[in-house]
């Protein structure tokens, strides 16, 4: 559940990674990792690489992001899915709201 | 003569004049001067002081200068002690006669000061080549020694990891020859815990130890997953992920992976880069070819990789031949392939199916003769047979799967002073994991488990009210009251009752959670969950997805679903 972040050199992007589970016990720790920035970046990347599990909190989560982000104007990339994690997110239809890879 | 460093010079005369004379030419160019006064003495003073350079007169009283020079060659062995004879001879069977003995040239009496200095630097000189020479040549011997040393143990170890499984099985035939000590074809075998046998013939891009590296990781976890009832799609993956992520590009593993049903007599096959694979009928002598439809293992990032099989029924007694190209590109001495075509015409010539194996390895070797071989070379050979011939182990399993209702339920509650400090989801998963067929679903089964935990504990037991969820801080909100509630709750449970039971063709899993809250109106329950725009109420709809719908009873307390699944065994 180890949250991680980084943001590009010119401060544009935010990169969050997501080790082991993904679901409500990250969401502090999730919602800090874009709202604490002192400049509000304008692409968001989430990388599930580390991630073996999501539920629908998470799902919540990544909307909650999605609006803050700026909602329909929003740029975020969901990457390195494993096949399971993408079947979720696909399932809720998510690639309508995302852009995953 | 300054570039010549100090050496030490045999003089043997026995004119004492003669040797006085060159002593002291010799000993004016800066050398070191040993001498003799006849050949039995030159040989003495030649063992004791091992001289660089020897100047031997021809004619001797004891023993003459020739005698004197092949005893001296003997003593100096691989040394090279260049001898110059000093003669006053001059015809040719003479100077040819020095030569014969073992000398290295001739120098004519009376001494000619600057040709002597000039021999005696240009000996030098081939005299140092040769040691040079001598030197290396050692070092090459012992390098060679101890790479072949270390390429024996490590082919003990890699042959260990590599070579090892249930190829003695009876219906297994294979033959793998390679060009150096490693062989960059790689062969394992193993059996599911369902009795099937699983198998891949891999073939690294090129030969001995580079090639041979790759197939331990390949072998290790070929050996740790498939006796754990991985599904052969999950295994090809992590192998190629695997090998994608160490072996440098370039270098990948053309391969074929087979899961082979005994008890169904099916197979499923993947071929990534190898040749066609042959099944021949038992019933007519014919042949279906299993083409390569993927690319080698190690190539593509496991998001790219397609791990889609072919699968096929065979009947008792049919074989399937698998082979990497060593087979197909075998040349002989006109440089000509041996090619499909010839393989195909061993199989159409064959009149006895149990020698169809030979006639390949035979065929290949004949056409090859003389010719080098240049690749590994590989063949297998599997037949269907029943599983009690195959072996101990098959047949067991098939009695044990044969039967294949296996069928078991575990009931779980979770009790008040438990919500807080215990979450039975990762135990529930491990328990399920122990069922060979469903690890391809873990992901899967947890999203299924978690969805209906949550649900029954944070709105049946907790009470939480999901239209909270409609803000970001109404989510905050939320999470801050369950992390509140949990801390206090002293009434209630949730119970959990697994119930499997497998059939023919996979399993049937069956889901119920009940909770100690006041449920819901199920009646009017909107099963459209998941085109909701809130930040909740997806959970639900993602189990109806996965597990085909959801069912409710009791006062809206009770959740039971069914998750069925094929085997692929």
């Amino acid at each position: 559940m180890a949250i991680t972040s980084t943001v590009s050199p010119d401060g544009n992007q935010v990169t969050i990674y997501i080790q082991g589970r993904f679901d409500f016990s990250s969401h502090q720790e999730f919602r800090s990792a874009y709202e604490k920035l002192s400049h509000a970046p304008s692409h968001y990347r989430v990388d599930l690489q580390g991630t073996s599990y999501l539920d629908s909190s998470a799902l919540g989560m990544l909307l909650l992001l999605r609006d803050y982000a700026g909602g329909e104007q929003s740029s975020i990339q969901i990457v390195n899915c494993a096949p399971d994690v993408k079947k979720i997110l696909l399932i809720s239809n998510f690639e309508q709201l995302f852009d995953i890879q | 003569m300054n570039d010549v460093r100090r050496l030490k010079i045999l003089v043997a005369d026995d004119t004492d004049t003669d040797r006085l004379i060159l002593e002291s030419i010799v000993r004016k160019e800066g050398h070191a001067v040993v001498s003799a006064c006849n050949g039995l003495q030159a040989v003495e003073v030649y063992r004791a002081e091992r001289p660089d350079i020897v100047l031997l007169d021809a004619l001797m009283p004891e023993l003459d200068g020739f005698g004197a020079a092949r005893k001296i060659k003997e003593l100096a062995g691989d040394e090279l002690v260049p001898i110059i004879f000093l003669t006053s001879l001059s015809d040719t069977e003479s100077l040819v006669q020095c030569l014969d003995a073992g000398g290295d040239d001739f120098l004519s009496k009376p001494y000619n000061r600057i040709i002597l200095q000039a021999k005696i630097k240009s000996f030098n000189r081939m005299r140092e080549l040769h040691s040079t020479m001598l030197t290396q040549r050692d070092q090459i011997v012992q390098y060679n020694n101890r790479l072949l040393q270390e390429q024996t143990v490590a082919k003990h170890v890699f042959d260990n990891v590599a070579h090892s499984g249930c190829l003695n099985a009876n219906n297994v035939r294979y033959f793998l020859s390679s060009l150096a000590v490693f062989n960059g074809d790689v062969l394992v075998a193993a059996q599911r815990p369902s009795g099937s046998m699983m198998v891949l013939l891999g073939d690294f891009t090129g030969h001995g130890l580079p090639a041979a590296i790759g197939a331990m990781p390949l072998a290790s976890t070929f050996y740790g997953m498939v006796p754990k009832g991985f599904s052969m799609t999950d295994i090809l993956r992590e192998i190629n992920g695997k090998l994608k992520n160490i072996l440098p590009v370039g270098i990948f593993c053309c391969a074929v992976m087979m899961d082979i049903n005994f008890r169904k007599r099916k197979i499923k096959i993947w071929n990534g880069g190898l040749p066609d694979c042959f099944v021949h009928h038992h019933a007519d002598g014919s042949i279906t070819a299993i083409k390569s439809t993927h690319l080698p293992l190690g190539v593509l990032s496991n998001r790219a990789f397609k791990d889609d099989c072919e699968y096929f029924d065979l009947e008792k007694n049919d074989r399937i031949f698998v082979w990497s190209d060593g087979i197909h590109e075998a040349r002989n001495a006109t440089g000509e392939m041996f090619g499909e075509q010839r393989l195909k015409q061993v199989f159409a010539n064959n009149r006895n199916q149990n020698r169809l194996f030979d006639e390949i390895i035979e065929g290949v070797q004949q056409f090859v003769g003389g010719g080098e071989k240049d690749d590994d070379l590989s063949l297998l050979e599997i037949r269907m047979d029943e599983p009690e011939r195959v072996n101990a182990y098959a047949k067991e399993a098939s009695d044990r799967y044969g039967n294949s209702d296996v069928e078991w339920s575990m009931r779980f509650e979770v009790k008040p002073t438990s919500f807080k400090v215990f979450d039975p989801l990762p135990m529930l998963l491990n328990v399920l994991m122990e069922v060979p067929s469903l690890r391809a679903f873990s992901s899967t089964l947890y999203t299924i488990l978690a969805e209906l935990y949550t649900n029954a504990l944070e709105h049946g037991v907790l009470k939480l009210d999901s239209g909270l969820k409609q803000t970001p801080d109404g989510f905050s909100e939320y999470y801050r009251l369950r992390e509140e509630r949990i801390n206090l709750v002293d009434s209630g449970y949730v119970r959990i009752n697994i119930s499997h039971k497998t059939n023919e063709n996979g399993g049937l899993l069956r889901v119920r959670i009940e909770d100690s809250g006041g449920g819901f109106d199920y009646s009017n329950r909107d099963d459209n969950g998941l085109t909701a725009f809130g930040y909740s109420g997806r959970g639900i709809g993602l189990v109806e997805k996965l597990c085909g719908g959801v069912k409710y009873s009791g006062r809206g307390n009770i959740a039971e679903v069914d998750f069925s699944w094929v085997s692929d065994d």
